[in-house]
């Protein structure tokens, strides 16, 4: 034992214990976040059973089981629940029913007791709608402007429906192209034609020149007005075309349910799909999640708002912490003369970096926002005024606050990366003839560029997962807009952003229906994981390549 | 028992005149291809070396250099001769390394360190207000211990110090780029891969490209601080071989550790211990008849 404690072999078996403990936590971790986000986009079977409620009566009841749980039959009993006596657990089961529009609540709980056996009928459909959440039930009939196209039963009604529901999401998807790019631009126009004018007013041009102005702005102003009035017949003729099939189906229950086909994403049959259908079914759905727009309060449809946003304010950020950071540290190691002054500054720096985000947050409201939002607006934007244009949280202020956020980590391996450089290298440029300013841009900086990229991976995995100074700043739940689009100045820093990890918190804290939102909020964490990864991804890449290119210099 | 000491430790001083021969002989046994143009080397060590032949380029007067409260040089006065080549010896931490650093002025970088007296290039003196150190240093050329490339391709080295004056030309700094690197002798060993990282070089390839971007600058004196020290025996012949051939164009002055390099390569020779200068005169005077006895005890090996 005692020679055992001299070898060193209890350190050697408690570091790599340590380090097992940790791999152990990261794949957990990570995996826990994967099953439960990768699963939800699996198409589940739908079941078919009779349950007994609490007042004795059956219902049939058709939905997807999302979990169970064993509870004492005596909590039971206390909920209204008749039970034999000899039982003492019962198991209930979690049904995903959907049609809120029919019964209310789309999630619902049933005990085990009295249920009689599950089906799983071929031509169960679940239907994935605009509105009210989804919808389970079968088909009754595909109606064309109120004549019955074709009946369930018949051969070739499943090939017609997919064919309508096709040609509707094609006319909706064209609606919102024009509404979003054809009405937003003109929208952008005329606001811009408003704000020019104003300008003109405040800036006091004289009644003659105005009226000259007006004249110009109105013949614009009726312009945009036809094309307004021609993009617009457009979109009523689609919205037209859009009304002409509705399709009738029956709930469970058997309530006849007309359900418009504008208002239908998608219509599958999971128990008549084979693995690779579901597997077709899984990746649409996935590639769905990722590039789409959010609906129903975020509980349904994509997140690709919050992934573009997270991307646009990471590469803000980083464009503004790299330059500030790098002179700053280039300040502090090269010129600054080493000193009392210059340690405190160090000091306040370093520390910078261990103030909670929060905090940054709280500043970046008062000062970034208020106080120079505030006074860009009264300089720059005083015909938009009362509505703030920088005066307000947006993307240029969220991306400034984290700027200030991981200014620290840039700094600190800025310099130590300058510190690396070999005094050999410096004293060969400048025996050269080089002046300092010289060798530091021509030699030395070029050399620490493998530092300063390390300085910048850490700081976006930081900016890229901060969610609390974000929601003082900018990131909201439901931005209308991309803050990149084609309209001029294309990049709208005063916009406000949606963002990933804000995202998480609002679908798992802030939703009115928490069933549908959990595995969407595994869902997110899980692309948020995997966005920075791959935004390190990159970084790091960048950073072997400087490196090997400056490979023997620091040897 | 003296003399038999100094043949042992010096290479046999007696002999020095035939010394470069013997060595060029290694050197053109060793690499045929580099150096097989080169023809035998004019220089001959039997008339006698006399500072009143020379033309003085560097003239060092009452020089005391401080490190803070620490006295590194003390009173040191001495001429360098044009296109020759000084030695400096001494044992380490003499201040031979310093005072080569007081001529092209690399002992500003240090915070606490402080000159008196003067050091004169052509009669100017080179720590007047007046004086851009960036042009001194353009002037006064430095080759370091260790070879210290920078981390860019071999032909943007050579060229590093052109483009700081502002050469763009292509054909110019091509031209000048093959020059300094024949003059270097490395020419026809990276001739086919100009543009690879100069990192990909040996020590001694590093050390000659070094000499290549000194040169190309075209200075009128090149100081080698130890820039054999780090080297393998054959590279260092190559050095010793280039700095021969340099001394054509440059006055050059060497520190070095290794007293049979200061004789084989040195027409001039100081001596420095602790800070002074000892003694200071023609190399084969120095080695074998030194009129101080404290270079005689360094020379025979006495201490250092």
């Amino acid at each position: 034992m005692k020679t055992w404690l001299k070898s060193g072999a209890p350190w050697i078996w408690l570091n790599g214990g340590a380090v097992a403990l940790c791999v152990v936590m990261v794949v957990g971790l990570i995996g826990l976040i994967a099953v439960r986000g990768f699963g939800h986009f699996w198409p589940a079977d739908v079941l078919q059973t009779t349950i007994v409620d609490k007042s004795g009566e059956q219902h049939v009841i058709l939905g997807e089981r999302v979990r169970s749980e064993t509870i004492p039959a005596a909590v039971a009993r206390d909920g209204g629940y008749s039970l034999p006596e000899d039982v003492e657990l019962v198991t209930r089961y979690l049904i995903k029913q959907g049609n809120r529009d029919v019964s209310g609540r789309d999630f619902n709980w049933y005990m085990e007791t009295g249920m009689a056996d599950w089906e799983y009928p071929e031509n169960a459909m679940v239907i994935e709608r605009r509105e009210w959440g989804g919808f389970y039930g079968f088909p009754v009939a595909l109606e064309q402007e109120g004549e019955v196209l074709f009946n369930s039963s018949e051969e070739g009604f499943w090939q017609a429906l997919d064919e309508a529901v096709e040609r509707s999401v094609e006319l909706h998807d064209e609606i919102t192209h024009i509404e979003k790019v054809d009405i937003g631009r003109i929208n952008h126009e005329l606001e811009r034609i408003r704000l020019e004018r104003r300008r003109m007013e405040l800036d006091g041009a004289d009644a003659s020149a105005l009226a000259e102005a007006d004249a110009e702005f109105s013949a614009r102003k009726a312009e945009l007005d036809a094309q307004y009035r021609q993009v617009k017949a457009e979109r009523d003729e689609l919205y037209h075309q859009l009304e002409r099939d509705t399709l009738v189906a029956e709930v469970a229950s058997g309530t006849q349910v007309n359900i418009p086909l504008h208002n239908i994403v998608r219509v599958t049959r999971p128990n008549a799909m084979g693995v690779v259908g579901k597997m077709g079914q899984y990746l649409e759905r996935f590639w769905e999640f990722l590039t789409d727009e959010p609906r129903e309060a975020n509980t349904e449809g994509g997140i690709f708002p919050a992934i573009f946003g997270t991307i646009t304010m990471v590469l803000v950020m980083s464009i503004i912490v790299t330059p500030f950071g790098v002179l700053a540290a280039i300040y502090l190691r090269e010129y600054a003369k080493q000193g009392p002054v210059l340690r405190l500054i160090r000091i306040s720096v370093y520390n910078l970096a261990g103030v909670p985000s929060i905090v940054y947050g709280v500043f970046g409201l008062g000062f970034f926002v208020y106080f120079l939002g505030g006074s860009i607006d009264e300089l720059f934007y005083p015909e938009s005024l009362p509505a703030p244009t920088f005066g307000t949280p947006g993307l240029f202020w969220a991306s400034l606050t984290l700027a200030l956020l991981t200014l620290p980590v840039v700094i600190v391996s800025t310099e130590e990366g300058l510190s690396r450089i070999p005094t050999t290298i410096r004293q060969g440029s400048l025996a050269l003839g080089a002046t300092k300013s010289e060798t530091l841009w021509k030699v030395v900086v070029p050399l620490a560029t493998p530092a300063m990229m390390t300085g910048l991976i850490l700081a976006i995995a930081r900016a890229a997962g901060e969610v609390a100074p974000l929601m003082l700043v900018g990131v909201v739940k439901l931005a209308p807009s991309l803050p990149i689009d084609g309209n001029y100045p294309y990049l709208h820093l005063d916009q406000k952003i949606m963002h990933l990890g804000f995202h998480i918190y609002d679908v798992g804290f802030q939703s009115p229906n928490v069933e549908a939102a959990r595995p969407l909020v595994y869902a997110t964490a899980l692309t948020l994981v995997l966005l920075i990864i791959v935004l390190n991804l990159t970084a790091i890449r960048i950073r072997n390549s400087l490196r090997e290119k400056y490979r023997s210099a620091s040897d | 028992m003296l003399e038999t000491t100094d043949v042992a430790e010096t290479n046999a001083p007696t002999e020095t005149a035939d010394s470069a021969a013997q060595y060029r002989a290694v050197v053109e046994s060793h690499d045929n291809s580099a150096r097989s143009d080169a023809e035998p080397h004019p220089h001959d060590r039997t008339e006698s070396m006399s500072m009143e032949n020379e033309t003085i380029k560097l003239e060092v007067e009452n020089l005391n250099l401080y490190y803070g409260e620490k006295r590194a040089l003390n009173n040191i006065s001495l001429d360098i001769p044009e296109k020759k080549v000084t030695a400096f010896i001494g044992p380490s931490g003499c201040g031979k390394s310093t005072l080569l650093r007081c001529f092209n002025r690399m002992n500003d970088l240090v915070d606490s360190c402080r000159i008196e007296g003067k050091i004169l290039l052509d009669g100017d003196d080179i720590y007047r207000k007046s004086v851009d150190v960036a042009e001194l240093r353009r002037q006064i050329g430095m080759v370091f211990q260790k070879p210290n490339p920078f981390p860019k391709s071999i032909y943007e080295n050579v060229a590093y110090g052109l483009r700081l004056q502002g050469v763009k030309s292509k054909r110019t700094l091509d031209t000048v780029v093959e020059n300094s690197l024949r003059g270097a002798a490395l020419w026809d060993e990276v001739k086919d891969r100009l543009h690879d990282n100069a990192f990909g070089l040996s020590g001694g390839q590093q050390q000659r490209l070094v000499i290549a971007r000194a040169i190309a600058i075209e200075p009128e004196v090149i100081l080698l601080d130890e820039p054999a020290s780090a080297l393998d025996p054959i590279s260092t012949l190559k050095i010793e071989e280039l700095i021969y051939e340099l001394k054509d164009k440059y006055t050059i002055v060497i520190v070095t550790h290794n007293m049979q390099q200061a004789a084989r390569v040195s027409d001039y020779t100081a001596f420095m211990y602790m800070g002074d200068l000892i003694e200071f005169g023609d190399t084969d005077t120095l080695f074998t008849n030194p009129t101080e006895k404290q270079t005689e005890d360094y020379i025979t090996g006495r201490y250092g």
